[in-house]
């Protein structure tokens, strides 16, 4: 399974404006390169990113192959409440991969 | 392999054939890669009719990229992000690469501040467009050009 790491604060003050950052491991494979063979490499990208908010989408984006491989995405949003952060990639094997992060709002 | 123009008779013939065609057969863009005019159709679909104007937009990418493999990219845009008031979406483009598109991210007033950073690809010196639609329907956009020694994607094999 693919490592994902993801920086989002513990703890914030309600209203506060925070930064998350975010890093899947993956190739991020274009289909536009040839192998040794001079096969062509099909495509094989993380087309989709979605934070949530306790259920709420908070950031969404929609990647194409020429984000860099490992997509490191950093985004921001108003701590509101005390909650779950749902954070999915879902690449184009229609597989997700999921972090969830708690913060308690104060 | 055929040459990229023929040869000529003699040698000053071909210096100033050679000379005029320059690097360009290098720089060639492959056939598959995106042209400004893909990459202005590829802007029409997202934008529509609306017009985009330069401004509130900031993008940051150092303009002397040495790999292109993983570029480090920065789009401020310059707005309250309240609900009356907000950015809708960020799209960036590119000129060269295979494709136009470059990545689209959709925030809403929760974003606090409209401020993303990721890593992308470049495939060759090109021009790099950010454009952020506004919650009134504005377009506002801002673009760099960078240039680009070692280009990602195109010739090497994976490891």
């Amino acid at each position: 399974m693919t490592r994902a790491l993801v920086n989002i604060p513990k703890q914030a003050k309600r209203g506060e404006t925070i930064e998350i950052k975010t890093l899947l491991s993956h190739p991020m494979e274009t289909g536009y390169r040839r192998d040794t063979m001079g096969r062509a490499v099909p495509r094989d990208i993380i087309n989709r990113f979605v934070c949530s908010y306790n259920g709420v989408e908070v950031f969404r984006a929609d990647l194409f192959p020429a984000i860099a491989a490992n997509p490191f995405i950093t985004f921001y949003t108003v701590a509101t409440e005390s909650g779950e952060l749902k954070l999915s990639w879902t690449g184009d094997d229609g597989e997700t991969r999921t972090e969830t992060a708690t913060i308690t709002v104060a | 392999m055929t040459r990229p123009f023929p040869i000529a008779a003699t040698r000053r013939q071909f210096l100033l054939v050679a000379g005029s065609a320059g690097l360009a057969p290098l720089l060639a863009p492959k056939p598959a890669a995106a042209t400004a005019d893909s990459m202005a159709a590829a802007i029409r679909e997202v934008v529509g009719e609306a017009s985009v104007r330069p401004g509130k937009v900031k993008l940051e990418l150092p303009p002397l990229i040495e790999n292109g493999n993983a570029v480090p990219l920065t789009v401020t845009v310059d707005s309250p992000m309240t609900d009356s008031d907000h950015v809708k979406a960020v799209h960036l483009f590119n000129e060269k690469n295979p494709q136009p598109n470059v990545a689209s991210f959709h925030l809403g007033s929760r974003a606090g501040r409209a401020k993303i950073s990721t890593r992308i690809r470049l495939a060759d010196s090109q021009k790099v467009i950010a454009i952020a639609q506004m919650s009134d329907g504005s377009f506002w956009s801002d673009s760099v050009d960078v240039v680009v020694t070692l280009a990602a994607c195109l010739e090497d094999s994976p490891p």
